[in-house]
């Protein structure tokens, strides 16, 4: 029995790292309606800038953090501009075929120069022990750094005025253009952002499991899965949403196959999608 | 007189035009466009035994592969206007059950690839009418989830050889005399399901159940409104678009010799035939075709060439994404804005 509640906290512990993944897709989706097929490759930029910088310098992977938001910001408002600017407002194939493209480039660029062998941060820290389990320390103080995060987006978009101007072009794009917000820069913004916390989610993975050019599809397909359990467009959703997710993977390990995940997963996902298309976390008003 | 007017309305409104099947087939006969269909297929076929040319015949048969999933996929994504980002599915699910009944149980390859036809439609149907209730993204992601789902399964499903799938011995091609026929039967089939796929697309486009689809494509709720009955619809177009993959990956995994669940379910494949229908041109009958040809090419030749064999998915993807953001009509939407008497010609 404390076997299987271990698990369960162990899956809670990494899926609000998958939360803050799937935040950085549903931001996106909520603001512009675009559903980013980069995402994957994202969370892998995030994943080699960790590795590089820690092995560049040899601070702790931690430190490291604010840096890959910068250059996640920095990636997203370039994305942006290349390929989502025009798309917006467009049929759905063209943003999702547009940012695919970009995933594909990105890939290809990274798998060139990196190949596909796996890589991983080497991060020591004591974990905790109760009973005889023990809670791996890297998984605790991602989930702290997920929460963390997720609560200064909380307070970036409630209480400063790019923040409001975030939402208000959520909320309706014409009426913010016409009480003086600059939409098209808000949309870059609000992308910066989506793509910034995809970074530091795969920069925490990385202090997780080792990874290569190519782990980034998975972690995606999990953050569709968390984003529809939470709710499209909602950040809070999806925290709540990566967490469940968590407890399910937790909740299955002590009694099927590791192989037999993603059928849950995905059968999960599905039904989500047939029986709750707002999310099961849906509370806001939709 | 008001009241004639009246009376001839209602005339019109209960006259049905006395068309008989023979009538509807020389409709289409008088055509220019099916026969260019048949012409077309026939010269695929029939080029490598004139050149007597093995590498020719590969290259085309994965070309014919490509129309296949190419303009099966544009009935989904060019006419009823729903992303199928996992139509795959259709391929893989098809491939399975097509070599699974043809080497277990030694059925003959023809029903077998039928049967695998059948099968993944019907399901298709049932499953439509579930995940066809979605709109826009949300449909979308969900044909992701419906791909990854059963890529897991067949991954677990140890009668289909679990992980590491189906191989094929020799005796396997013992009923169609030997490996060497074998291959050219497959190639033969293969590219007759490409013929009818395009040819199924030109029957559906020019009929009142395609002008339905077209319709829901432009706009679902005006279509509902005047009377197409859209889920009914969707469910039916989503199971004809799954129904020839799925007879062409039987097929494919037959000749290949070897099906295993990444190589089955493939999202990247997917996506490919994605491109292939943005080249040529959405929601025509050409452009899948040409856009498949073109991408068979440039594959080809981006992973053979010295340069660009590391580049080869930067360079796909900086293709897609010019076409995306600057030619959304594909090749042929751009030809046919430019030369209007293509139209008649090219559908």
């Amino acid at each position: 029995m404390i076997g299987i509640l271990a698990s369960v906290v162990d899956g809670v512990l990494v899926g609000a790292v998958y939360g803050l993944a799937a935040m950085g897709l549903t931001l996106i989706w909520g603001v512009m309606n675009v559903i980013n097929l980069s995402h994957g490759a994202i969370i892998v930029l995030g994943m080699f800038v960790v590795y590089f910088l820690t092995g560049a310098t040899g601070v702790s992977a931690y430190v490291g953090i604010p840096v890959v938001v910068v250059v996640g910001f920095v990636a997203g408002i370039i994305i942006y501009w290349m390929s989502v600017n025009r798309v917006i407002g467009r049929p759905i194939l063209m943003s999702l075929l547009a940012t695919f493209s970009l995933n594909m480039i990105i890939i290809g660029l990274a798998t060139a120069a990196w190949t596909t062998s796996p890589y991983n941060v080497p991060v020591s820290l004591p974990g905790i022990t109760v009973q005889n389990y023990t809670f791996t320390g890297t998984h605790i103080m991602a989930a702290i750094i997920a929460g963390a995060i997720a609560g200064i987006l909380y307070l970036f978009l409630h209480y400063t005025r790019p923040g409001k101007a975030i939402r208000a072009v959520a909320s309706n794009r014409d009426a913010a253009e016409l009480n003086g917000i600059p939409t098209r820069q808000v949309l870059a913004m609000a992308f910066g952002l989506g793509v910034a916390l995809a970074c530091v989610s795969g920069a925490l993975i990385a202090t997780l499991f080792p990874f290569t050019v190519l782990s980034g599809g998975a972690y995606q397909l999990k953050s569709f899965v968390v984003t529809v359990l939470g709710g499209l467009g909602n950040p809070a959703g999806a925290l709540l949403g990566g967490i469940a997710l968590g407890m399910v993977e937790g909740l299955a390990t002590p009694f099927t196959p590791v192989s037999w995940t993603p059928i849950i997963e995905f059968g999960l996902f599905v039904l989500t999608l047939i029986a709750f298309p707002r999310g099961i976390f849906a509370f806001t008003k939709a | 007189m008001p009241s004639s007017i009246s009376q001839d309305v209602a005339k019109a409104g209960t006259f049905k035009p006395q068309r008989s099947f023979a009538d509807e087939i020389y409709r289409h006969v008088r055509e220019p466009f099916p026969w260019l269909i048949v012409i077309f297929t026939a010269v695929v076929g029939l080029a490598p035994v004139v050149m007597d040319d093995v590498s020719l015949r590969e290259s085309l048969l994965l070309a014919a592969v490509y129309v296949t999933l190419a303009s099966n996929l544009n009935l989904m994504i060019g006419y009823a206007e729903y992303v199928n980002f996992g139509n795959i599915v259709f391929f893989g699910l098809g491939g399975y059950i097509g070599v699974y009944l043809a080497t277990s149980w030694h059925v003959n390859l023809v029903l077998s690839v039928l049967a695998g036809g059948v099968c993944v439609s019907a399901l298709a149907y049932l499953f439509g009418r579930g995940i066809l209730g979605l709109r826009g993204a949300f449909f979308a992601l969900a044909t992701i989830g419906v791909n990854e789902a059963i890529h897991a399964f067949v991954t677990n499903f140890e009668p289909w050889g679990g992980a590491t799938g189906i191989y094929l011995s020799m005796d396997a091609y013992e009923p169609l005399g030997g490996p060497m026929s074998g291959l050219w039967f497959c190639y033969y089939l293969l590219v007759l399901v490409m013929g009818l796929s395009l040819l199924l697309s030109y029957a559906i486009k020019t009929s009142k159940f395609g002008l339905g689809i077209l319709a829901i494509g432009q706009n679902e709720d005006a279509a509902a409104v005047l009377g197409v009955p859209t889920p009914r619809y969707k469910a039916i177009i989503y199971a004809i678009s799954g129904f020839l993959p799925a007879v062409a990956g039987g097929l494919y995994f037959f000749k290949s010799g070897i099906i295993e669940p990444n190589g089955a379910f493939d999202l990247t494949t997917s996506i490919e035939a994605i491109v292939m229908i943005m080249l040529g041109g959405a929601g025509t009958i050409t452009g899948p075709v040409i856009g498949a040809f073109l991408y068979e090419e440039l594959r080809g030749f981006l992973l053979f060439s010295e340069t660009f064999s590391h580049l080869q998915l930067v360079l796909a993807g900086a293709l897609l994404l010019i076409i995306v953001l600057f030619v959304p009509g594909g090749l042929l939407g751009w030809l046919r804005a430019r030369l209007p008497w293509l139209r008649k010609w090219l559908q």
